[in-house]
């Protein structure tokens, strides 16, 4: 299934629609990638919301968003991290550092104002 | 070890059965009384050992049941594939070790998601995974 991807002025909107799988998440990462350069975007959103697991792969692709977005000159927010699913990567141990984060896509765009000065 | 009720199969042989695993894992987990945390923390221990299936076996199989011991039930998780073997257990439970291209993080990461966590492996032999969630009494 594919990831809708949204243009709003200077940013990108992806907004997960159901669960993924390894190979579709490895998809959506580089089409985000590439369409960072074709919009010139300045700042993405990835609303994880509907993701029910995010495992050790998930973690890393969505993470890998962020750095190869960051290479492409825009900021990576990913946002609606539901609580057990935080705590589930807690406790396996993994985490976003390095990628921004925010409770939902509200926050999510009031972040990249901020880290893009507007 | 003392099974009851609940069997379920799960054939492992592409990503797309890692995601078939998880929600199996999820409403098993779910009509035995878990709450809501867990069952996303055992969704997500069944993805780690059904990725490491497909990452090292290629295909292989999750067994679902119910367990109970001392008046107390668990969700009983195993994983087994006849696939080559991990060549050094005691190096594959260590966070970041890696042949396949992956962070590294699947099987130590499933360990400290359950409450029992045991590992049988030898060269060419496959692999059997075991792991148990207890229901909170």
């Amino acid at each position: 299934m594919r990831v809708p991807i949204l243009k709003q002025e200077n940013y990108l909107i992806a907004s997960i629609q159901s669960t993924l799988t390894d190979e579709e998440l490895v998809e959506f990462r580089d089409d985000i990638t590439r369409q960072v350069g074709r919009h010139r975007a300045r700042g993405i959103v990835v609303d994880v919301t509907v993701l029910d697991v995010i495992d050790s792969f998930a973690v890393r692709t969505l993470r890998s968003i962020g750095e190869l977005t960051r290479l492409r000159g825009a900021h990576t927010v990913i946002v609606g991290i539901q609580p057990e699913v935080a705590i589930a990567m807690v406790q396996l141990g993994l985490g976003f550092e390095g990628a921004h984060t925010a409770l939902d896509l509200e926050e999510g765009i009031a972040l990249l104002d901020e880290l893009t000065g507007k | 070890m003392t099974t009851v009720g609940l069997d379920i199969r799960v054939t492992i042989s592409s990503d797309a059965d890692i995601v078939t695993a998880r929600a199996q894992g999820r409403s098993a987990a779910r009509a035995m009384g878990f709450s809501t945390t867990d069952v996303t923390i055992i969704a997500t221990a069944i993805s780690e050992v059904a990725r490491n299936i497909v990452q090292y076996a290629g295909r292989g199989e999750i067994l679902l049941r119910e367990r109970r011991e001392d008046g107390r039930s668990g969700l009983l998780i195993v994983a087994r594939d006849e696939g080559p073997g991990i060549p050094d257990v005691e190096e594959a439970m260590r966070p970041g070790y890696s042949t396949s291209n992956s962070l590294g993080f699947g099987l130590p990461g499933a360990k400290r998601l359950v409450d029992e966590f045991e590992i049988e492996s030898s060269r060419g032999q496959g692999t059997t995974i075991t792991m148990t969630k207890w229901l909170a009494r």
